[in-house]
């Protein structure tokens, strides 16, 4: 009898101890989808809010409500998940025996900065949306779990780093593998971005405890700035390491060009800094030469993603004609439509034209006083980060959480159904925030009928859509959930253990020049353009006459 | 791939013109403003529009928690009016919805945007950046008549 519970207990520890650098990329994976949880049931009241269906209480006000769904979608989930795809990538990689001492010590300090935000926010004493503009302002607790939570992907980028580096010293003659590489250079993209919102809370955290008397504002929105452009590259950096190496997979693929692919990773992380102030071109204290030329960089890191474009279509071909099949009807219809590993991350790719088609308007100059602050620009980041970078994620986790688990996928047709469901959310979500954006109506209001004025007529119906396919996005996720929580606590082991790997290079794909992996060189040149390109407005907003605010609770 | 990078080339190009040839900038007047002084600063301790001698209109606004001033303003139907906008307290935003007049409005900051009103009727001015808890009530009325 004893020695029969002790069988059980060994076959029980047998089945499902998960190994330790698993259970560290899926305690990262699963806080994600806590956040993405949570902040979508809080999109879904803003929706039902603009469409008028419900009236939120003063007492747990819709700013509130979207400052956390801000911080929840567009900093929590997709940093929680990229830390934990990139160690992912990282680890299965990189094989060594390895302590995740320093993996752990990055996550629980994003948790402990995540929880303390969270209850700023929560409890009413940060409603600054997520972009905190001074001189609105917050409890310094909201400006100290902001700043833990950088400082703990920090720990994350250092441990990816190190396994690089020990890579590097063993394998001298060797390139690094594709997957950590492609990790690598987004964490050197993010450690030189962060650099700008640390500045900042490095302002506003005497400010909030009383220490300084004032704020400078202009100053404050261009550190912002600085981080929050190269903030929308890091997602889309995540969902490309995905498309280039785990997409291919799903239909015996593989990855198109090792070369094409670092280059596109060593573009974004020279140009997606220098770019920022295309999100200020109506701020009244910088000059327009300054805006030009972050136009005009802007422009130019549009390049890499026709590069993606370009490559992902390419290894759909090359897979497809090694099996037989030619012409677009065919290429395309023979992809597995039916696998979620596929769906997502494919909706995702469709989404991001529209994502792609809004970008370049709104950063041409002139053109973006018609949208500024409009609800065009919300339909615009919704069909991008929640678009490619969000479905590309979830459609990764179905494939990378079995692997990780050993279980089966709980209810892989609901998997399935969840990223078509979402899909068709978005396209009614986010067409009709563009259209709405187009007849003028404001981003970040609780209600758009201003007293029933004329002028804001028009806009009524387009939120009435957006608020159906924001319903439709909240059952998706819930249908998320589902899966993500059945496949870990309904222990059904598979029965052969999933396996994962990385999408092979293609064997016709040419030679890599060596010169694409140094790194150092690239980081380096990645920060002097981001100081040339901010050297002048920072000198300009410094040196000329301002003033600093001594900011205010509004709400 | 090289379609696309030849349209970003004709984009930069058109916006470049129209930015060198017909001055078509966003607002970007680099003009300073004690934020705790505006009420005594002239022209901004008389909110309101000003005719110039040219015939063209100026008009000065202030934003703050959670209101404009001037309120309703009324406009000549054909007027070219030159909107300076500045705030006393935090962030906001000042948009005409359907006539292009749109900027940030910051603390320290003047704000300058024209535009010639053809078209007669009530125009919807809204503050489109979040300032606080009733930011959604602040609005007001411009006629062109």
């Amino acid at each position: 009898m004893i020695a029969e519970k002790a069988k059980t207990s060994a076959e029980f520890q047998a089945r499902f101890t998960v190994a330790k650098e698993n259970l560290l990329v899926l305690a990262h994976i699963y806080t994600a989808t806590a956040a993405l949880t949570l902040g979508a049931l809080f999109g879904l009241l803003q929706g039902f809010s603009r469409a008028n269906w419900i009236v939120i209480p003063p007492e747990f006000d819709y700013y509130r409500i979207l400052t956390a769904h801000g911080v929840l979608m567009a900093l929590v989930f997709t940093t929680f998940f990229i830390t934990g795809i990139m160690t992912f990538a990282t680890y299965r990689s990189i094989p060594r025996v390895r302590s995740v001492k320093l993996g752990w010590i990055g996550y629980s300090v994003m948790l402990f900065g995540t929880v303390m935000a969270t209850i700023a926010i929560v409890s009413g004493n940060a409603t600054v949306l997520y972009t905190f503009y001074a001189p609105l302002k917050a409890h310094p607790s909201f400006y100290f779990g902001g700043t833990f939570l950088i400082a703990g992907t920090w720990f994350v980028a250092a441990d990816v780093f190190l396994n690089v580096r020990y890579w590097m010293k063993n394998n001298p003659k060797t390139r690094i593998p594709l997957p950590a590489f492609l990790s690598a250079t987004t964490f050197v993209m993010w450690c030189i971005a962060t650099i700008g919102v640390v500045l900042e809370m490095l302002l506003l955290i005497p400010w909030s405890l009383g220490w300084t008397s004032g704020i400078d504002v202009g100053l404050t929105r261009m550190l912002f700035w600085y981080f929050g452009h190269p903030l929308v590259y890091f997602w889309i950096m995540g969902a490309y390491l995905i498309w280039y190496t785990v997409v291919p997979t799903t239909y015996k693929g593989t990855v198109f060009s090792d070369a094409l692919t670092r280059l596109s990773f060593v573009l974004l992380l020279l140009l997606s800094t220098p770019v920022g102030i295309h999100h200020q071109f109506l701020d009244p204290g910088i000059s327009a030469g300054w805006k030009w030329l972050h136009a005009l960089n802007t422009y130019a890191v549009v390049i890499p993603s026709f590069m993606t474009a370009f490559a992902v279509f390419a290894s759909f071909e090359i897979a497809a004609r090694k099996q037989g099949r030619r012409g677009f009807a065919q290429v395309v219809g023979g992809l597995p439509w039916g696998n979620p590993v596929f769906t997502g991350p494919a909706l995702g790719m469709l989404l991001f034209i529209f994502g792609g088609f809004g970008g370049v308007v709104n950063t041409s100059y002139s053109m973006d006083v018609l949208v500024h602050n409009t609800m065009w620009i919300v339909g615009h980041f919704h069909v991008t980060v929640g678009g490619p970078v969000a479905l590309s994620f979830i459609g990764a986790a179905y494939g990378l959480v079995p692997a990780l688990t050993g279980r089966k996928l709980f209810a892989p047709k609901l998997a399935l159904a969840q990223t078509y469901m979402w899909f068709v959310g978005m396209m009614l979500m986010s067409t009709s925030m563009h259209i709405a954006g187009l007849l003028g109506s404001p981003r970040r209001t609780s209600d758009v009928t201003y007293f029933g004025a004329q002028g804001a007529q028009s806009w009524h119906p387009e939120m009435v859509t957006a608020a159906i396919g924001g319903t439709l996005l909240f059952i998706s996720i819930l249908m998320f959930v589902v899966v993500a929580v059945g496949t870990r606590f309904r222990n059904e082991q598979a029965g052969e253990a999933p396996q994962f790997s990385f999408a092979p290079v293609d064997e016709d794909a040419g030679e890599t020049p060596p010169a694409l992996d140094k790194l150092v060189q690239w980081g380096a040149l990645a920060i002097g353009l981001a100081v040339l390109a901010y050297i002048g407005p920072i000198h300009d907003q410094l040196s000329q006459p301002h003033f600093l605010a001594p900011g205010l609770r509004t709400w | 791939m090289a379609f696309g990078i030849a349209m970003l080339v004709v984009f930069l190009a058109t916006i470049t013109t129209a930015a060198v040839v017909d001055g078509f900038v966003p607002p970007s007047h680099v003009q300073s403003i004690d934020p705790a002084k505006v009420s005594q600063t002239p022209p901004f301790d008389k909110p309101g529009l000003h005719k110039l001698a040219d015939g063209t209109y100026e008009a000065y606004y202030v934003a703050h928690i959670f209101a404009f001033e001037p309120h309703h303003l009324v406009i000549p139907a054909g007027a070219k009016v030159t909107f300076y906008v500045t705030s006393t307290d935090v962030v906001h935003g000042f948009s005409i919805p359907e006539t292009g007049v749109n900027t940030m409005v910051e603390p320290g900051w003047v704000s300058t945007v024209s535009h010639t009103f053809d078209k007669p009727g009530t125009y919807l001015l809204v503050c489109n950046e979040y300032c606080g808890i009733a930011h959604h009530t602040m609005a007001d009325s411009v006629e062109v008549k």
